[in-house]
């Protein structure tokens, strides 16, 4: 084939609701919102996407990417693979040609010739004078590099039977009010549909059909439904300093609460929101205000985890609560700060110097994220100790389908052991660090409640259960011994961990957590239908359930799937719960895009087979 | 050491405040720190600015940093919930505090290593915000728990007690709040009570962020011939700028400041009525310039940026009288208006806080 369109040697790619179209872009080139339109009129005829915003530390001018898969049996994660590539960013053209699928489509720019070395033979070529006919439509240069993004989404329309009227109706909703944007961008759509239809072979092999496979899931991301679970969680105080990825929670914090925590009646803000000058202020903010009574939180990224240590084992020791939610990033140092990973499980599980043990809890989408934002406020309060929400930029700045928010209305705050005034007023005793119902868990007042009854000094250094200052080494460990116990207390209130059970009896399991999940659900149904069976465990919360050395003493070997170099939480397996390493086996993704399908069954498939494992039975493909 | 209680027991005729409080129930445990330390006199002038504004202890939060200095909170108002947080890191956590709630008074006790060297970065930035507190430091020029080594408030050639001399310039405090819009600024020295008390009780009084810069001799490290921070240098080369109730007042700026110009001599400080002309121009300038002039010599103790009118401040002090135990929202409250009237020597009020829950 020639460098223009044409058909491939091989078969096009045929499939209905099931494919997967990547657009790539540069930064700055307002794309972002046109390929999100893209995704979310597919939504609107009632099929499930999942798209991906891949983007660089950058405003302007480094490429991006932006995946949609469209797939009506409703997976979540990347499956790996592109079926359209939309090119509209010569810098990365053979990188992203190189990505197409055989038998897929290359959708492009052919206002300028490109020699036949540009294309593969295997894939299908559509060429669209896009800069031309944005040139000869309009002569502003901004305006011809954000409507080409509107037209190339009308082409794209047709090209894959996208209703217009459903674009329409949502070009309508974003610039509800702006008329004066409103009209031009549906007149760029249709040139685009107009170009398309009179043009290019239409439609392709893949395209859409309107459906009712959305139901009422809603469409959020992480970082905006975790906020609004911290608004729900009860959360009045938010100290933050800006980083990737978890800025935006931040901000939804502000924005919810805006709107939920304004007093109708003053108008006065009911909640506070600091950013603050760095994150050793704003963990120092959190444990201050934890301290007297708010429930505060922080959210940040590994290197801002990487500040706060110092104020993290203060916490730890001084037993104060603070919640930190930790969108983890590409690591190490600036690493690749707009990527995810997995990669800060160690550095929070013993965040500080000393002896220190944190309890990490796991969401796996944004409704979780929901869900464990609201929890993670109790867990804090009821143990009196750090508590990590550990996201990731997948979870917090991705668009999820997620079933939608819900909440008990009858659910009150657990604020934990608190003493009141009365309960001081009628003599009970009160020690900050006496453990009196044998939990590890103390008492503790908030200051200013009693004239003479109850006050306490909070420190960092070694005290007794009176929190009298002491240098002696019985009472250090005394100490010490509680808060261990505290943490098998803490066991009980966490989330547990999700367990599923194969088709069949199996030696296997795997274990995974997070951002995996969602991909982790699809690999298995592959396996199964390959008569692989694998019983799973997800875990949602450290220090681990007995469940979990439960799970894997019932299996010889088990996958652990995670999504950074050094097998993190393989290690915090094997050191907690003293197993032998031989058992668990990494699968490790950690190149900052997001784990896929496809790579977890490669994986898994290889390593099985070195343990001769044949299906049980044959499924033809 | 470990931790010394105090012994309960009560004088029946100890004089009580109007809350029925004596001078007692403003201490706290016995203090563990050197005999002489400039720090134990400080705790002291707390007690006795807080025995005298008649407020429940209970109602304040006392927040420290690391270091001997940051220890003092445990031995003043052992009624107070104290919090000793990590080495230069307490406004963050007073900070915090202050958005959780309102309505107590806070009080952050730090030094010169606590503040000006690892903890510069969060003194000014509680300052900036103009978070509603008390900011007190212990000043001694050294790191004193850690055994004498030089802090970032020593002065260019002074000694240290092994004969070291310091090279680097020191970084003046009340000149860098002043510079961030702290709303009410003053130097003192732990050995002039007669100052200190006065000058802390204002500072409660105030609302927004009041910092007391207390020159305060390390008795261990740094009381030695050729420190600029011991008991005989200090001595010898303060003299109060004022001797204050709470303030002078505006009209003491006089006519005859120009004239008072004339007199500033090397190692000498000053009273306010004797500043050059051109200092007079703002408060805040002139302050400074204090400050400035001053610090090129030996100390301006006394000096303050904030000053109320005599009538006001007995006005205030008539209606804190009023107040029934526990109301410390008005407390709060009056000094906010006192504040009100006198902006008159800054361009903006600093009311503002932090937004709060
Ligand atoms: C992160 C950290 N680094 C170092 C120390 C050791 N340290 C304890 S107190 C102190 C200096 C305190 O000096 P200052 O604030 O002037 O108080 P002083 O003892 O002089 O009253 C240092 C460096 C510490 N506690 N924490
Ligand atoms: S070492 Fe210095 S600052 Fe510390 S207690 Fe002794 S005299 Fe005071
Ligand atoms: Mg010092």
């Amino acid at each position: 084939m020639q460098g223009g369109s044409g058909m491939s040697k091989v078969s096009p790619i045929r499939a209905v609701n099931d494919f997967v179209v990547k657009f790539a872009n540069v930064n700055g080139s307002g794309s972002a919102s046109a390929n999100l339109l893209f995704a979310k009129a597919i939504l609107r005829m009632g099929v499930p996407v999942a798209p991906r915003n891949i983007f660089p530390s950058n405003i302007q001018g480094l490429p991006t990417w932006f995946e949609v898969r469209v797939n009506e049996a409703g997976w979540r994660g990347r499956r790996g693979g592109v079926d359209l590539m939309v090119a509209m960013n010569p810098q990365t053209w053979d990188e992203d040609l190189k990505e197409i699928e055989p038998g897929g489509y290359l959708f492009y720019d052919s206002t300028k010739a490109l020699p036949a070395s540009k294309f593969r033979d295997d894939v299908n070529a559509i060429g669209m004078p896009l800069t031309a006919i944005c040139n000869r439509e309009y002569s502003d240069a901004r305006q011809r590099q954000l409507f080409k993004n509107i037209i190339y989404v009308g082409a794209l329309s047709t090209l894959l039977e996208i209703e217009p009227e459903t674009i329409a109706e949502l070009i309508g909703e974003q610039y509800k009010g702006k008329e004066a944007l409103l009209k031009p961008n549906v007149q760029a759509m249709h040139m685009g549909r107009a170009y398309a239809e009179n043009n290019l072979d239409w439609p392709l092999g893949v395209r859409v059909r309107r459906t009712n496979a959305v139901g009422d899931r809603i469409f959020i991301e992480g970082n905006s439904a975790a906020a609004l679970g911290c608004v729900y969680g009860g959360a009045t105080v938010c100290a933050w300093y800006p980083i990737t990825p978890s800025s935006s929670m931040a901000e939804a914090f502000a924005r919810h609460c805006k709107r939920f925590r304004t007093d109708p009646a003053s108008s006065k803000a009911r909640y506070a929101s600091v950013q603050a000058e760095d994150e050793l202020a704003s963990i120092g903010m959190v444990i201050g205000a934890s301290w007297n009574g708010a429930r505060a939180f922080t959210c940040t990224s590994g290197p801002g985890i990487s500040l706060m240590q110092e104020f993290i084992g203060l916490a730890y020791f001084a037993e104060i609560p603070a919640v930190i939610f930790d969108v983890q990033r590409g690591s190490p140092s600036t690493g690749m700060p707009t990527r995810t990973q997995q990669a800060d499980l160690l550095s929070c599980a013993y965040a500080s110097h000393g002896d220190t043990k944190h309890v990490l809890i796991f969401p796996q989408d944004p409704k979780e994220a929901f869900e464990f934002a609201a929890l993670s406020f109790d867990l804090a309060d009821r143990l009196q100790t750090p508590v990590f929400v550990m996201m990731d930029l997948d979870i917090g700045m991705q668009e999820w389908l997620c079933d939608p928010l819900a909440w008990d209305s009858r659910r009150h705050h657990d604020r934990g052991k608190v003493m009141s005034f009365q309960d001081l007023e009628s003599g009970k005793e009160f020690g900050r660090y006496l453990d009196v119902d044998g939990d590890g868990i103390a008492y503790r007042t908030y200051p200013g409640t009693h004239p003479s009854r109850g006050s306490y000094f909070t420190r960092g250094t070694t005290k007794d259960r009176y929190a009298h200052y002491t240098e002696d080494g019985a009472t250090y460990v005394d100490n010490m011994q509680r808060l261990l116990r505290k943490l098998e207390t803490a066991k009980q209130y966490l989330p547990e961990p999700v367990r599923r059970k194969a088709g069949a009896p199996t030696r296997f399991g795997a274990i995974y957590f997070g951002s995996t999940a969602p991909v982790m659900d699809e690999t298995l149904a592959a396996l199964e239908s390959q008569g692989i069976h694998l019983d799973t465990l997800r875990l949602r919360a450290f220090p681990f359930h007995d469940a979990v050395s439960d799970f894997i003493s019932e299996h010889e070997q088990v996958f652990v799937v995670e999504q950074n170099r050094d097998a993190q939480m393989r290690s915090l397996l094997i050191n907690e719960l003293v197993i032998d390493p031989g058992k668990l086996i990494p699968v490790l993704h950690y190149d900052g895009t997001p784990i896929t399908a496809r790579f977890i069954l490669r994986e898994i498939g290889e390593k099985l087979a070195m343990f001769n494992v044949t299906p049980l039975r044959k499924v033809a493909p | 050491m470990t931790y010394l209680a105090k012994p309960r027991l009560h004088h029946p005729e100890l004089p009580k405040n109007k809350l029925g409080y004596t001078h007692r129930d403003y201490e706290g445990a016995v203090s563990t720190l050197c005999a002489g330390c400039g720090h134990d006199s400080i705790s002291g002038a707390i007690i006795q600015a807080f025995f005298e504004l008649e407020l429940p202890p209970h109602r304040v939060a006392k927040l420290s940093g690391i270091g001997c200095s940051s220890k003092t909170p445990t031995y003043f108002l052992g009624n107070s919930h104290g919090f000793n947080s990590v080495h230069g890191r307490m406004p963050s956590v007073l900070t915090g505090a202050n958005l959780a709630n309102r309505d107590l008074i806070y009080l952050g006790v730090s030094g010169d290593g606590d503040s000006a060297s690892i903890g510069l970065g969060q003194f000014a930035h509680a300052l900036r915000r103009g978070v509603n507190m008390v900011y007190i430091v212990e000043n001694n020029g050294v790191y004193g728990l850690t055994k004498g080594q030089f802090s970032a408030t020593a002065d260019r050639g002074s000694k240290s007690k092994r004969g070291a001399v310091n090279n680097d310039q020191p970084i003046d405090l009340v000149l860098l709040a002043l510079q961030l819009g702290a709303s009410f600024v003053a130097r003192s020295f732990s050995g002039d009570k007669a100052q200190l008390v006065p000058l802390v009780k204002a500072a409660v009084l105030h609302r927004g962020a009041a910092f007391i810069d207390v020159i305060s001799p390390c008795v261990a490290f740094n009381n030695h011939a050729g420190s600029t921070k011991s008991y005989d240098f200090v001595r010898e080369h303060n003299q109060a700028v004022n001797r204050l109730d709470f303030m002078p007042t505006h009209s003491r700026f006089g006519a005859q400041a120009a004239q008072g110009a004339r007199r500033l001599q090397p190692g000498r400080s000053y009273r306010g009525n004797k500043l050059p002309a051109a200092a007079r121009r703002c408060g805040r300038d002139r302050h400074r310039t204090v400050v400035r002039t001053a610090r090129c010599h030996g100390f301006a103790c006394g000096t303050q940026h904030r000053r109320h009118s005599a009538q006001r401040i007995a006005r205030s002090r008539a209606r804190s009288r009023r107040r029934r135990a526990g109301e410390v929202q008005r407390v709060v409250a009056l000094s906010a208006q006192v504040l009100d009237a006198v902006t008159c020597n800054s361009s903006s009020p600093r009311t503002r806080g932090p937004r709060g829950v």
